[in-house]
């Protein structure tokens, strides 16, 4: 690992001589998982629990004429079917719209449709039974009448005056749009040597979490409290959703989340299934669960990336970008989601494309249409993936224009590594990026010069290796920009709870979630580090509305940087309040003494004065030997939030060697590079396998990922077999490496790590592929690369 | 629907009679009947992996398998395997590579990659990956289970010269 700042004064409590931070240590709690033993959704059974199964619509967009359910209600052993106006009287319907994201509107969606279905998927009654098994069969005796409507589909004709209107209470299918224009653009492109032009095809994909989205939700009706479990990554924000359309109190709801099986944004909303099975619940007086099948995964998760884009750039002969210009289209579905809404992702793709690079002059145009299809929100690394092939792709393709290498344009054109602060042609604010050291540093990792070579010399046998490199910016730490000042309830804060138990032991809970990334590692990294104990002796507790802090959960790559500053910040005050005690007791001075391996020593010299659990015992049992006026505080609790920055970009870089079969049309990938700066790591094992798992979903878009609709809007690849996902057998060993520039926005400098993988990684394989195909002077500007994309691009088919 | 029929077989060594329909599966039959939540369920149709369990010593998608079928059989589940410690070398070395994020396809994973160590003792990286390619994980992007399991394989031959 290179650094390229060192701030050893700002780390200062972080440098005790047994910090767990930057250190590779074992998560805790692993061997749970290992044995089988975790707690997921979909393992809680409760007494008198009954199961729901959604009937859902075979249209993508249809009337409901008629319903019924008399000869399903007779069926033994259900308990109860319940259509979508039944529901409207337990649960209020919602928009998903956001103030700051001027012009963006959607309908009233429901939790089960009432009289139109405007998606294939969209559910039109519950039945509620005492096995799953048993409600569905029941499913097959609910009658539904439907009178079908014509299916907006296509997002390229969703605005012509001839295309049906989704909701005809919006005037028409557009459901936001921006235009952003910065410099001069048009003076700019005249200036320019050469001008290239893009249409860039991004096909829809999905997150496919191993485990289905679950949920178990419990109105014990004797306290007038409902406990939702679900696999969430924002447990306070589904509690406040549930409260308010349910017409409760948020301390009447409780969201309790422990294994998550795979979240990935999937999780960071709330589905109209999940309100209907909350309402259900209050409505029936006891404890539903619903756990989607992976028919109905692939049908109501929220699917992403639907983006056509062109683009334009500018370049002069000696590599100087002149101009970006950018027309995003994306299709949405028929609702914007709720509470997030979705256009962010058109959003983002505007506000990053062109972000690591110094050209000034910028025009972008997004619009997002509604279609009946599935609804379209963010996904990991929400709009990165897009933004990132568009400005990449445009690169490579000037940089072949003027012959210039595509390594030797960005050099060119990258922001410096000491222009920092800076902001960028879409107003974006840097504070401090590293792309020229990260650039050099992926460069020598690959050995650029010998792969070149190998591919000269291979292309005389006929064989097609590509080398692609996408630069590329990271969103990561949001503050209440994100969605905060648009008026959702979503909390950009985190907070930590930090105490000495009496026997020594620490007890933290932290409102940030666990699905995997290893949040309760770092959190118990950074107090046991802090505080001077060891990290076996630190308890972490989170995803549970009763027991932790208010706050976001874990989603936009925050919980290191905003939830680990957090625990730093608590963990400091208790670690104050300790030597206070302890000073008390050993008739010393506070600055006199420090805690190392679970006990007080003299800050000089390390004589070990008073073990932790001694000074606990006589905190907890024998306060009347301290001395008057000592009030020991041995918990302390902390919250944080950026406010100087809306956001930490980091920033980063990806190298893909791959091979084409110019016959089959194949790509193998053969090795992945990853630059990343992420900011002080803490814990380097765990950073890297986020960027590994992060660089699969991002390959798995590249190569194999696709909802494919037919034209009257019915996913035809609704399950694992059909919709391909990456394997093991076709992903190449990673490569990852670091540079460290800590943010000063906190002391412990940390930035996110979980989009950096899925942002560039699309990005670095299009361009290898297009590098391999040069000599058939071919351009490919459309992921997923199938066989069929290849050969076509080839003229085979 | 038919009537329940009365089944017999062995579970992680445990003898258990039941009466099932002819249509539950064998991983519901865990789940559910035997509250076994250790199998998983990711796809249930045979694609994922997440629901691998060892019947007569062979790994099976227990998905793909009907409770009736196993009548007569010896099931072994990831709680078995935990218990008799027959793969601790291998948990450990997941541990410590962080072979495993959210933990979902851990127990599949952990029983394909034992019944290729059982078959072959120091299996090369792609032999690995070949084996491991009916395993789905979203998470970790494999290469860490590959390293985890290639260790493993190195330990035991290191243990039996
Ligand atoms: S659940 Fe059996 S293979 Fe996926
Ligand atoms: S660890 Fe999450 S699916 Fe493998």
């Amino acid at each position: 690992m290179s650094s390229i700042r060192s701030n050893p004064e700002r780390l200062s409590v972080l440098d005790h001589p047994n910090s767990y931070i930057g250190r590779t240590v074992p998560r805790p709690n692993l061997d749970r998982l290992l044995q089988g033993r975790g707690s997921y959704v979909s393992d809680l059974e409760l007494p008198r629990m009954a199961h729901v199964v959604f009937l859902r619509s075979p249209h993508a967009h249809a009337k409901i004429v008629s319903i019924d359910v008399g000869a399903a209600k007779q069926i033994p052993g259900v308990i109860a079917v319940v259509t979508g106006k039944e529901l409207a009287a337990v649960i209020t319907p919602w928009v998903g719209v956001l103030s700051h994201l001027k012009g963006l509107k959607s309908a009233p969606q429901s939790a089960i449709a009432v009289d139109r279905v405007c998606w294939q998927g969209e559910a039109v009654a519950a039945i509620v039974a005492t096995s799953r098994a048993a409600a569905e069969d029941t499913a097959e005796h609910v009658v539904v009448q439907y009178e079908e409507l014509e299916a907006v589909t296509d997002m390229r004709t969703a605005l012509d005056p001839a295309t049906p209107i989704i909701h005809a209470s919006l005037g028409d299918n557009l459901a936001f749009e921006r235009i952003h224009e910065a410099g001069a653009v048009d003076q700019a492109f005249a200036e320019s040597d050469a001008v290239v032009e893009a249409d860039f095809v991004f096909g829809r994909h999905t997150g496919v979490t191993l485990e289905p989205r679950s949920v178990v939700a419990d109105w014990n009706a004797a306290e007038a409290r409902l406990t939702i479990y679900q696999g969430t990554q924002a447990p306070h924000m589904v509690q406040n959703i549930a409260a308010l359309h349910l017409g409760l109190r948020d301390s009447q709801v409780r969201v309790v989340c422990k294994d998550v099986g795979g979240s990935f944004g999937i999780k960071v909303h709330v589905y109209a299934d999940e309100m209907a099975t909350y309402a259900l619940a209050k409505l029936l007086r006891r404890p539903i669960k619903f756990v989607a099948d992976r028919v109905e995964s692939f049908n109501t998760d929220i699917h992403a990336r639907d983006h056509r884009c062109k683009g334009k750039i500018g370049v002069k002969r000696d590599g100087t970008i002149t101009a970006f210009e950018i027309d995003d289209l994306t299709g949405i579905g028929p609702y914007s989601m709720y509470p997030r809404t979705s256009a962010i992702e058109a959003n983002q793709v505007v506000n990053l494309v062109g972000g690591p690079y110094t050209n000034k002059n910028y025009r972008a145009r997004a619009r997002v249409v509604f279609q009946n299809k599935n609804v379209m929100c963010q996904y990991r690394a929400v709009g990165h993936p897009i933004a990132c092939s568009v400005t990449e792709g445009l690169i490579d393709l000037a940089a072949l224009k003027i012959g210039m290498d595509p390594v030797e344009i960005r050099r060119r054109n990258l922001i410096a590594d000491d222009a920092y602060p800076c902001a960028s042609s879409s107003g974006l604010r840097f504070e401090q990026l590293s792309h020229h050291a990260s650039l050099t540093k992926i460069v020598e990792m690959m050995d650029y010069q010998a792969l070149r070579a190998e591919q000269a010399r291979l292309r005389k046998d006929g064989i097609f290796r590509g080398i692609g490199i996408a630069s590329f910016i990271e969103v990561t730490n949001p503050s209440a920009a994100f969605y905060g000042v648009g008026g959702a309830r979503i909390s950009s804060q985190d907070g930590v709870a930090v105490r000495l138990d009496a026997q020594g032991s620490v007890i933290c809970q932290t409102s940030i979630t666990e699905q995997g990334q290893g949040s309760e590692s770092l959190t118990a990294q950074i107090v046991g580090s802090v505080l001077g104990v060891s990290m076996d002796r630190v308890r972490v507790m989170l995803g549970d509305t009763d027991m932790t802090p208010y706050g976001g959960g874990t989603w936009a790559s925050r919980g290191a940087g905003i939830g680990g500053e957090a625990a730093l910040q608590a963990t400091k005050i208790l670690r104050q309040n300790i030597l206070e005690v302890a000073a008390a007791i050993l008739q010393a001075s506070p600055a006199e003494l420090d805690i190392v391996n679970n006990g007080v020593v003299d800050a000089s010299d390390g004589t070990p004065r008073i073990d932790l659990s001694e000074l606990a015992r006589i905190v907890y049992f024998r306060p009347d030997t301290l001395p008057p006026g000592i009030r020991p505080e041995l918990m302390a609790t902390r919250h944080f939030v950026p406010r100087e920055y809306p956001f930490a970009f980091t920033n980063g870089v990806q190298a893909a060697w791959v091979e084409v079969d110019t016959d089959t049309g194949f790509v193998k990938l053969l090795r992945h590079w990853v630059v990343e700066d992420c900011g002080t790591i803490i814990n380097p094992q765990l950073v890297d396998e986020q960027i590994r798992g992060g660089v699969v979903q991002g390959l798995g878009a590249a190569l194999f990922e696709k909802c494919i609709y037919d034209d009257r809007g019915q996913l035809t690849n609704a399950n694992m077999a059909d919709y391909l996902v990456p394997m093991s057998g076709e992903m190449p060993d990673i490569d990852v490496g670091h540079v460290v520039s800590p943010t000063r926005e906190s002391e412990l400098g940390a930035k996110g790590a979980g989009e950096a993988g899925t942002a560039g990684a699309a990005a670095a394989v299009t361009n290898a592929v297009n590098d391999a195909l040069t000599p058939f002077d071919t351009i490919i500007t459309e992921i997923p690369l199938t066989p069929q994309v290849i050969l076509t691009a080839l003229g085979k088919i | 629907m038919t009537a329940p029929v009365a089944i017999s077989l062995s579970v992680n060594g445990e003898r258990v009679e039941a009466h099932v329909l002819p249509r539950l599966n064998l991983a519901d039959f865990l789940r559910e009947h035997l509250e076994l939540t250790g199998t998983h369920l990711g796809c249930e149709h045979g694609v994922c992996g997440a629901c691998t369990v060892r019947v007569g010593g062979e790994i099976v998608r227990s998905c793909l398998m009907l409770a009736v079928q196993a009548n007569d059989t010896a099931v072994e589940t990831i709680e078995g395997l935990s218990d008799s410690g027959e793969i601790a070398d291998l948990q450990a070395a997941f541990r410590d590579r962080n072979a495993l994020q959210c933990g979902f396809c851990t127990p599949g994973m952990l029983m394909a990659a034992q019944d290729l160590l059982r078959e072959k003792r120091m299996p090369a990286r792609d032999e690995i990956r070949e084996h491991l390619s009916g395993n789905y994980c979203r998470c970790t992007g494999y290469q860490a289970i590959i390293d985890a399991v290639e260790a493993t394989a190195r330990m035991r031959m290191e243990l039996k010269v």
